[in-house]
């Protein structure tokens, strides 16, 4: 496939749409999920089962002005939003939803990914700097020190399962486990490792992926009881809605990683009919799940994050990393 | 290095159980009552601002004792009232309720002895303009009776 | 975790938490020195919704100022006007019937759950779980429709009367009560399992914010504030009042001292007002609600009186000084959360933001009532 430049603005904005569409009504999912778990029917007025709630309040969220407030620093106090959505649109480029459906593929897709991943954290530490207010201050330097903690467990687990694959490409690394379900990297049964302590691999892979992007009960950034909105505290307009964006848009790339890593990607269960509709299904199962965390547990603490991350899950995944590369050696 | 990995465990199955309930409750139906479309009756006893009592001519039940008046412990109404020439009773020319003081405490219906004043199960009482919350009960009493 | 940093005095800020900010549940101002997440210093400020209580209690007669006690505190009215009543009666020497002293206890417990359960969903709300509050929130629903349908209002009750009660319940009462028990006990089970048992909720709040016997004495404080500490202190059982003495139950008394026994002491206060409701419904007597002989004047003897209750919030104490004439000389209001609030100065030093907001959940503020 030659790369012209036409290709790469089709995709770019084949990207954004599906970033934004997957924001906009994964903020309507959230909200009816929320609601339903509450046992309250969540926005059910416009349109029907409140459909038409995500476009009419981007709506609201553009026609309202764009303040910036005194003694701000004006230039990153702009540049911040905008560099929380782009990352996450970058990564969309080089995600394989199925065997044809992909903007790009390279033979270094994770290590893109994760390049664009770690930008995530600037735009925070931007917006909280920027802004000239203690809260988002705090709020920003949480939001770093956590995105380091959680980038190592996350990279090691993920070297674990490229040792596996013997790849860095994604779509080797969905290939070698289409077979069947025990193939997928969460079961290893089958196939090119015999790994018994995958499971745990996917659980902490999977935390690390909530801690990443901010979400409960891992969301101290934002930590509403706290630090009032945290780093987006001085944002309103789209400056706001780009960093909502930003997120639903980081949790999309997240869970399209544990996907594309542990659970076969766009293969079947049974070895049949593999397409993007299972990575779909398999994607959106997933965000469910972030939801359903979000609206059950509370918040940790910003040192029970940082001690979950450096005495559980760094330990735990290293021990996995070498248990893998011995499992490897002797098979 | 036992007790670390029961920590865990144990943190774990303490998560499940959590997402388990959450999980059950998305099942169950919903208990609000979406309010503009629908509406609950307000119980028998319900405490609103109040409202005069007239009796079978029409006219206010009311013989302007100001007990009422006495009182109010926010000093919320006014009434005046006039005895016509040959009449006995005086008759009620003015019942002013403020309602901005008004604390709904029900001391006034309790002072009455004449049953001439009840709880209006009205709720529905925003505005934004003040003037709007000084009722003239009598003037709605005649409202009442169109 | 939360040792206080060596510092050099000019590496600090003011953070002003309040007096609009989520956490206070109110306008409360708690002006923070912090050096970075950690807080040096902190001073609440208090007095933004100050409605001079105290004051109005002097212009007023008797039962003109029946109202005010019930807009102390919003969350659980009962109790304060209980203590009202009970110090006036105690002044003018009125008899209460024993169905009203009853009724009163029923409902005084009602609405500590109902006070109780929201301070749950609240206080879990500000460790950042939201659905709990929505959970408490329906089991609470339930006992204000209850005490709606009898009182009139919800929120606001100006129940209680001189002597009495404003009217008497009925049988729906009872039976909605009696269906209620059961409901709550169940409830209470679920909230252990989704919050109680849950490790991040637990990892918050064991050890945090350790208050001594001595710091909660010095500070005089009460409710489950001090019997989380190991003060067994209540006074229902130690300065009994009402019917109190005709029921059993028990007063939960944990010695952890940290934010987690403050939790623990008020979820089983819960179950322990259940408990009293289940007897006062059994054994609820006949008879009236007003007693025959009652002053038409309330105009008690000269004199100091004083009268203590156990509110949701804590021991909440009026003192009701007569001068002979229709309204008091002096009305002096000892409201618990004011000195349960007043820990917080000291207590929170050296403790990150997240941990002292957690812990002034545990206090059970309610802003109305500090500044009365
Ligand atoms: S309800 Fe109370 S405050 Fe309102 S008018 Fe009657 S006595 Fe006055
Ligand atoms: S107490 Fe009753 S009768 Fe007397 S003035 Fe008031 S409303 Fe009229």
């Amino acid at each position: 496939m030659s790369l012209t430049l036409l290709n790469v603005i089709v995709a770019v904005v084949i990207a954004i749409a599906f970033a934004a569409a997957n924001a906009a009504y994964l903020v309507w999912a959230e909200r009816r999920g929320a609601a339903r778990i509450q046992r309250r029917p969540g926005p059910n007025i416009n349109g029907p089962f409140g459909l038409l709630q995500p476009p009419l309040d981007g709506i609201k969220l553009m026609a309202k002005q764009l303040l910036i407030p005194g003694g701000a620093d004006k230039v990153l106090f702009i540049a911040a939003p905008v560099l929380a959505m782009f990352p996450a649109i970058m990564s969309f480029v080089t995600i394989p939803f199925s065997d044809s459906i992909v903007a790009k593929n390279m033979n270094v897709g994770i290590l893109m990914i994760f390049a664009f991943a770690s930008m995530g954290g600037m735009s925070l530490l931007f917006a909280g700097w920027s802004s000239r207010n203690k809260y988002a201050m705090m709020s920003s330097v949480r939001a770093v020190s956590q995105a380091v903690a959680y980038e190592i467990p996350m990279l090691i687990t993920t070297i674990t399962v490229v040792m596996i694959a013997g790849s860095m490409d994604l779509m080797e690394i969905v290939h070698q486990q289409s077979a069947s379900i025990l193939h997928w990297n969460i079961f290893p049964l089958l196939g090119n490792s015999h790994n018994i302590l995958m499971p745990f691999s996917f659980l902490i892979f999977f935390t690390c992926t909530l801690a990443e992007t901010n979400r409960a009960p891992f969301d101290l950034g934002e930590a509403e009881s706290e630090l009032v909105a945290g780093f987006h505290t001085e944002y309103g307009s789209m400056g706001f809605g780009l960093f909502f964006m930003g997120e639903y848009a980081n949790i999309v790339i997240g869970s399209c990683m544990t996907v594309i890593l542990f659970l076969g990607g766009w293969s079947c269960p049974f070895g049949l009919f593999p397409g993007v509709w299972w990575f779909l299904l398999k994607l959106y199962l997933l965000i469910a799940t972030f939801i359903w965390i979000r609206w059950t547990f509370p918040r940790t603490t910003i040192y029970g994050l940082l001690n979950l991350s450096w005495k559980i899950l760094i330990p735990l995944s290293l021990f996995n990393l070498l248990f893998t590369a011995g499992l490897i050696k002797v098979f | 290095m036992v007790a670390y990995f029961s920590e865990i465990y144990n943190g774990l199955i303490s998560l499940f159980i959590g997402m388990g309930i959450t999980f059950k409750e998305f099942f169950k139906p919903t208990v609000t009552v979406s309010y503009p479309y629908e509406t609950l009756t307000m119980c028998e006893r319900y405490r609103g601002h109040i409202e005069l009592i007239e009796n079978e001519d029409g006219n206010p039940n009311c013989i302007v004792c100001g007990l009422c008046q006495r009182a109010c412990p926010s000093g919320c109404i006014s009434l005046a009232g006039e005895k016509p020439e040959g009449e006995k009773k005086k008759v009620l020319t003015k019942y002013i309720l403020d309602f901005t003081r008004c604390s709904l405490c029900g001391s006034c219906v309790e002072s009455c002895n004449f049953n001439a004043i009840e709880y209006s199960k009205e709720y529905n009482l925003a505005s934004t303009r003040k003037e709007d919350f000084i009722f003239d009960l009598l003037a709605r009493l005649e409202d009442r009776n169109k | 975790m939360s040792s206080p940093i060596q510092l050099q005095p000019d590496e600090t800020f003011i953070l002003n938490v309040g007096p609009q900010h989520p956490a206070t549940h109110g306008v409360l101002r708690v002006k923070m020195e912090m050096n970075g997440e950690y807080i040096v210093d902190a001073e609440t400020v208090i007095g933004y919704i100050h409605r001079m209580h105290e004051k109005m209690g002097e212009v007023k007669t008797y039962p003109q100022y029946l109202m005010n006690l019930s807009r102390m505190d919003y969350l659980g009215a009962m109790g304060y006007s209980h203590g009202h009543v009970l110090v006036v009666e105690k002044a003018a020497g009125i008899e209460v019937p024993e169905r009203a002293e009853y009724i009163r206890a029923i409902m005084v417990e009602l609405n500590r759950v109902a006070s109780h359960l929201f301070w749950f969903g609240a206080f879990v709300m500000d460790l950042g779980g939201f659905s709990p509050l929505m959970y408490a929130l329906q089991d609470r629903e339930y006992i204000l429709d209850m005490m709606e349908a009898v009182t009139g209002s919800r929120l606001t009750y100006c129940y209680f009367r001189f002597g009495g009660l404003y009217n008497d319940i009925d049988d729906d009462f009872i039976s909605a009560a009696r269906r209620f028990i059961p409901r709550m006990r169940k409830s209470l089970k679920k909230y252990h399992k989704l919050v109680t048992g849950n490790i991040i909720f637990h990892k918050r709040l064991e050890g945090i914010a350790p208050l001594t016997k001595e710091m909660c004495r010095k500070y005089g404080a009460s409710s489950a504030v001090a019997r989380g500490s190991g003060i067994n202190f209540d006074v229902r059982k130690n300065e009994p009042y009402s019917v109190y003495p005709e029921f059993d139950f028990d007063v939960p008394v944990y010695h952890e001292c940290d934010s987690l026994a403050r939790y623990n002491v008020r979820m089983e206060e819960m179950e322990q007002s259940l408990r009293i409701i289940e007897q006062g419904l059994d054994k609820l007597p006949d008879g009236p609600i007003m007693p025959k002989k009652k002053p038409k004047l309330i105009k008690p003897p000269a004199g100091d009186y004083y009268q203590a209750v156990e509110t949701a919030r804590g021991s909440f104490g009026i003192r009701l000084v007569s001068d002979g004439t229709k309204t008091p000389y002096r009305l002096k209001l000892r409201s618990p959360t004011y000195s349960n609030m007043h820990l917080f100065d000291e207590a929170c030093r050296g403790m990150m933001i997240m941990d002292a907001l957690a812990f002034m959940g545990s206090l059970d503020l309610v802003i109305p009532e500090i500044d009365r």
